[in-house]
């Protein structure tokens, strides 16, 4: 449902770039989308800091945690995917930094090796649920571990989703410049954004 | 609600971008104009609140006796479970959302929202949530309160309880939408010249209420995902015999229901503030400590949550903390309520509908939150939590306070959005028939559960029935009373006289533009001349009268 | 014109104050008090409604007379003089409610602290799996199928809820009753005598203690004339702890949504005499001892909960219709009919 909502802002900011000229003016006031994204961004950090709080809680009041019989988890592999994520941000920002500078070529194989990285983190992900040697309702340990990191997950989709959709418009000639680059800016945000969750999840689920 | 008969008193400028121009249509369309987006929102939600009342009645008529006669006990539950979720968040959120749409970008002299194409989306996410909600009489309603605490929501009908989550879900995120733009709009849209300090008072209620929305809903969609895995997939977040805990839920629920009602009763104030110094010719009284006190009542909303929880699962220590945290929210709110009255103090009163609503709304609201300081107090609170006097206290704030200050409103900004004035008799039987409907509904309620009488059932001791009937006698007064109002309200919109740009000769910017405003809303770019609320100026000699200032405003036009 | 102005002040006030007083005093809006700890909280009450009441004449007050003396004038299309604020005036309001609400503050602080409810005991929870860990060194549930929900009778107090007063801290209670609930009825047993009971008997004059818990869904344990109340929640303990004070008969009402007869779940405690209470307790282990050695589905544990309500429909005024709707295919399960 989240999803969803992402979704639209993030279609509906985007038909906004894309058809600047319907509302006539909102050329003039050109960072309003990104004020708009953050304030996004601070509604969808309030749902996985309210998972979190839930996650510490059931946690704090468990006198085993996680509770006994619970398969010991495996630390090298998430270890890897973690520095991959982290890692795609800079590679990202990278992009960016091309953009501004009128690069769209260099922009577009940034931003590709970005999302080469992010499916890679979610294959090892998924390569992970297959071996965690647990099942989603064995106790209430798995249970939030399945669906804070599935949550997370979906949220790599979506911005795997969009870095997607700025490589394909930028097969458009003109359509980002130094001058105007919503597109990939807001993709960027979003991308750092499932970075810190996924570094709060990772101290909180793997290593606590 | 037909509205072929709508016509501008000002021929709207040259079509720009879109030639939507004043077609009924246009309220079925995915338009971006925030005018008809706030119609929409108005109109879909007061037919909620009908379906809502319905429910409502529903659930009087089976009280009306001590025995579970009227409909079975299971559906009892669904009847106000449905009533309660109706009512919040198909009625009040949307409802003060639809009045924010229409009002703010007209009052700060913006020519819509920050991001239209999002606040259309925002609305037409409303009606598949209502129908989704609604669907679920179909399948065995959600009968475990509006609250839906487990192990009691996972352990009943899946499918009614699945459609409530999924539908509180899409009604959650259109809120959130809305929330982001309102933020943007009214903290980068205003007109250069206005600062944050000369913007109407609704703007820094919606700023408020927006704020707390952005924060806390998104939590109550993280607990509805956990407990659509509890009651889907069988995971044991909540379950307590597995391990979970569902005194979590309570936090995470209350998390975001607590601001809710803020979030509910907020952009009501800031409407009161608009409404009362128009009809009353006089400035509004302490500006300043309205505006803060909206920001100071929305940072302590946040913090009060454990208040609903009191005989729940909630050590001592932290009983006392969240009463303390509760009861300072008297003393913000007192600011507003005091200023309310001394606005009305000394001024010279228009008695019209739209001033007997908003006073209405002060008197109302003001029981309703004495009993709320009430129910802060922990000792009391054990006593009467979960009773009728909670329900007594809910309607008197939300029915009291939003409704009564959304009919003000409505009569008071029913010109400018359909050119038209509304019938001033009818809309006092209409005042008259829901405040004495209204206190006798409500008032006994909380004789009933001090003495004893537990909310949510559909049997009660007999010792009670006398009582109950005359609750019921007023629902029905209630129910009869939105008849005026409704048959006033389409009658005026389709032939009621026409009204003139600003027929109260109010000072906010939303009355300079023609009724109902142009597509984008000012011909000119609208000037700043003076602050919101300088009535009366004409009094004190050195200055220009009002009336010299509209004139001369009106020839601008 | 302005001594008359300054008189009119003061006499209303002081009628304002005299009424609210009288008003907090003689509201009769609360029923019997059958506690040691009500008559606190009642007077906490009428604090509060006699402020409560100063507060309503005073605002709409206020109102009815601006109607009456600054409405419009016929003709008179002029705005009022331009007061937009008054310093010291705000200062006033935004004082007094500071102080009220202090004031109210401190003061339900000292009651709930009297009754009890800072009992560092009863209000240290450690979480739902205490429990389930010290369940097994209870003593053992006389209900089978039970026994695995039912509160710890002794030692180790885990709970929430209202403790002991301050006073009595440390002490235990005079007596301990174990209270489950669960769809849609009420389960006392007396972990001493080992007597089960569906309705409550307590002496009056005597430290009660409840251990409460629920067995499927939340309730919530409510006696008015107490003024207490405290959630049930399956698998955690929580306690009501008070003295009982006026025999007579007093309902025990489910205070949280529980399903479809949650209205029903109703029964009765008793305050008597201790002489009283002592007697009814040897007539139920008479009872029960007789019971036991004939069939063991006199056990309430052993029956579906329609059966188990039988004995109650008088005092819940459930219908057959209803009750027949209650029959499950097999009890403990959860059914929402
Ligand atoms: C619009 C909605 C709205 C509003 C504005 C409020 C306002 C307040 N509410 Fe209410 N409340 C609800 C809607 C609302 N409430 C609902 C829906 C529930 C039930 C939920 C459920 O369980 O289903 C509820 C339940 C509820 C509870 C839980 C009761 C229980 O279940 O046991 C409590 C407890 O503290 C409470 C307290 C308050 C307080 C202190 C205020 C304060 O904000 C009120 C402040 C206002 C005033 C005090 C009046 C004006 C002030 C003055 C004149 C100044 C001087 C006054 C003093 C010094 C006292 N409310
Ligand atoms: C804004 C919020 C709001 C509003 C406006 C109302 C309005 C009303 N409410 Fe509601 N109520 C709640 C919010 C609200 N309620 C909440 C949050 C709860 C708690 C639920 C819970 O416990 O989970 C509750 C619970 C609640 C209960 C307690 C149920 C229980 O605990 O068992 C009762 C009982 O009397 C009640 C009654 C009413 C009545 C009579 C009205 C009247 O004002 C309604 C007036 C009637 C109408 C407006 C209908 C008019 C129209 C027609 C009759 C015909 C036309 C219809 C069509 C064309 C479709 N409500
Ligand atoms: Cu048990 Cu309500
Ligand atoms: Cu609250």
């Amino acid at each position: 449902m989240q999803g969803s909502a992402i979704e639209t802002s993030q279609t509906t900011l985007d038909m906004q770039h894309g058809h600047g000229h319907a509302g006539g003016h909102h050329e003039a006031h050109p960072d309003h989308r990104i004020f708009g994204i953050v304030l996004f961004l601070i509604a969808e950090s309030m749902i996985f800091l309210g998972l979190f709080a839930a996650y510490l809680t059931f946690r704090a009041v468990s006198p085993e945690w996680p509770p006994e019989g619970t398969p010991e988890m495996e630390l090298l592999l998430p270890g890897i995917n973690t520095i991959i994520l982290i890692s795609s941000s800079f590679v990202m920002n990278q992009g960016n930094a091309a953009i501004k500078k009128n690069n769209v070529g260099g922009l577009r194989a940034w931003f590709g090796a970005t999302a080469l990285m992010g499916v890679v983190f979610l294959c090892g992900q998924l390569y992970e649920y297959f071996h965690t040697g647990f099942g989603l309702t064995d106790n209430i340990f798995t249970s939030t571990f399945y669906v804070l990191t599935g949550f997370h997950g979906l949220h790599v989709c979506f911005g795997l989703m969009l870095i997607l959709a700025v490589m394909w418009r930028s097969l458009k000639a003109d359509r980002y410049s130094s001058a105007s680059h919503f597109g990939p800016e807001a993709a960027e945000l979003y991308w750092h954004f499932v970075d810190v969750v996924w570094i709060v999840l990772f101290l909180i689920l793997y290593l606590l | 609600m037909t509205t072929a008969g709508i016509e501008t008193t000002v021929k709207p400028p040259e079509p720009h971008g879109e030639s939507d121009g004043n077609n009924w249509r246009k309220y079925f369309s995915f338009s971006t104009d925030h005018k008809v987006i706030g119609i929409q929102y108005l109109v879909t939600s007061f037919l909620f609140y009908l379906i809502g009342g319905l429910l409502a009645e529903g659930v009087r008529v089976e009280l009306a006796t001590p025995d579970p006669d009227f409909v079975d006990p299971q559906l009892y539950n669904g009847l106000f479970t449905v009533h309660a979720t109706v009512m919040i968040f198909l009625w009040i959120v949307p409802g003060t959302a639809g009045f924010a749409n229409y009002v703010i970008p007209l009052a700060i002299g913006a020519k819509d929202m920050a991001f239209p194409r999002l606040n259309a989306v925002g609305f037409w996410l409303i009606p598949p949530g209502g129908i989704l909600l609604l669907s679920s009489f179909f399948v065995g309603a959600p009968g475990a309160g509006w609250t839906s605490y487990p192990p009691l929501s996972v352990v009943g009908d899946k499918a009614g309880q699945l459609l409530w989550i999924l539908s509180v879900l899409v009604l959650g995120t259109s809120s959130i939408l809305g929330a982001i733009n309102f933020l943007s709009t009214i903290l980068k849209m205003r007109i250069p010249d206005m600062e944050l300090n000369d913007m109407p008072l609704f703007c820094w209620a919606m700023l408020a209420a927006s704020a707390l929305i952005l924060v806390s809903t998104p939590v109550l969609a993280g607990a509805l995902i956990l407990l659509c895995f509890d009651l889907m997939a069988g995971t044991p977040f909540f379950n307590p015999m597995a391990g979970g805990d569902p005194v979590v839920y309570q936090h995470m629920f209350w998390f975001y229901s607590h601001p809710a009602v803020y979030i509910m009763i907020l952009p009501v104030f800031g409407m009161i503030s608009e409404i009362i110094p128009v009809h009353a010719r006089k400035p509004i009284f302490g500006y300043q400590a309205i505006a803060y006190s909206s920001l100071a009542i929305s940072f302590l909303g946040l913090i009060v949550w454990a208040h609903h929880m009191f005989t729940s699962g909630t050590p001592g220590w932290l009983r006392m903390f969240f009463m303390i945290a509760t009861m300072a929210i008297a003393v913000p709110t007192g600011i507003k309520v005091f200023s309310w009255v001394a606005t009305i103090w000394g001024g010279k009163l228009r008695l019209n509908s739209a001033m007997l609503f908003a006073i209405g709304f002060v008197s109302m609201f003001l029981v309703g939150g004495l009993s709320g300081v009430m129910l802060a107090s922990v000792p009391f609170d054990i006593h009467v939590h979960d009773t009728y006097f909670i329900v007594a206290h809910l309607h008197y704030v939300l029915f009291g306070g939003s409704v009564f200050g959304i009919y003000a409103a409505v009569y008071h900004w029913f010109p400018k959005m359909t050119g038209r004035m509304m019938n001033e008799f009818w809309g006092k039987v209409h005042f008259f028939l829901t405040f004495f409907g209204f206190n006798l509904c409500f008032l006994p309620m909380h004789w009933l559960g001090l003495q004893g009488m537990p909310r949510r059932v559909a049997q009660y001791n007999p010792e009670f029935a006398t009582v109950n009937m005359v609750c019921t006698v007023g629902s029905f007064i209630l129910a009869i009373s939105t008849l005026p109002f409704l048959f006033n309200a389409i009658w005026s919109w389709i032939a009621g006289p026409k009204a003139s740009a600003n027929p109260w000769r109010a000072l906010t910017l939303e009355w300079q533009t023609s009724s109902p405003p142009p597509v984008e809303n000012f011909i000119e770019e609208p000037v700043l001349w003076s602050g919101p609320y300088e009535y009366g100026i004409d009094t004190l000699s050195d200055r220009q009268s009002v009336d010299e200032l509209l004139t001369e405003v009106k020839g601008e036009v | 014109m302005k001594i008359p102005n300054v008189i009119t002040a003061m006499l209303a006030g002081i009628i304002l104050t005299l009424a609210s007083l009288w008003f907090g005093q003689n509201h009769g809006l609360m029923p019997v008090a059958a506690s040691e700890e009500a008559p606190l909280v009642d007077d906490l009450f009428n604090a509060m409604m006699t402020i409560a009441a100063g507060l309503f004449i005073l605002v709409q007050g206020a109102l009815v007379i601006s109607i009456i003396k600054f409405r419009k004038r016929p003709g008179d299309e002029t705005d009022a003089f331009p007061v937009d604020g008054n310093l010291s005036l705000e200062i006033v309001w935004t004082a007094i409610p500071v102080v009220i609400v202090l004031g109210l503050s401190v003061y339900s602080f000292e009651v709930y602290n009297s009754m009890g409810g800072l009992d560092p005991m009863a209000s240290h929870d450690h979480g739902p799996h205490q429990m389930a860990m010290t369940s097994g060194a209870a003593i053992a549930a006389p209900l089978p199928g039970m026994e695995d929900t039912m509160p710890p009778a002794t030692e180790q107090k885990i709970a929430l809820g209202v403790g002991a007063s301050p006073e009595n801290q440390g002490n235990p209670a005079d007596l301990e009753v174990n209270v489950m609930g669960l769809q849609f009825a009420w389960i006392f047993t007396y972990p001493e005598s080992g007597v089960v009971s569906g309705e409550l008997h307590i002496p009056a004059g005597k430290e009660v203690q409840l251990n409460i818990a629920a067995q499927d869904v939340l309730h919530a344990f409510w006696v008015p004339q107490f003024r207490l109340k405290q959630d049930a929640i399956p698998a955690r303990t929580t306690e009501l702890r008070f003295k009982p004070k006026v025999p007579g008969d007093y309902p025990v009402v489910c205070a949280e949504l529980c399903g479809a007869y949650h209205g029903a779940m109703q029964t009765r405690v008793v305050v008597e005499t201790p002489e009283d209470f002592e007697a009814w307790l040897q007539t139920q282990i008479a009872l029960q001892k007789d019971a036991a050695s004939q069939t063991v589905a006199m056990n309430p544990g052993e029956l579906s909960d329609g059966e188990f309500l039988t004995p109650f429909v008088r005092d819940m005024g459930i219908d057959s219709a209803a009750l027949e709707q209650l029959h499950p295919p097999a009890h403990h399960e959860h059914h929402n009919s």
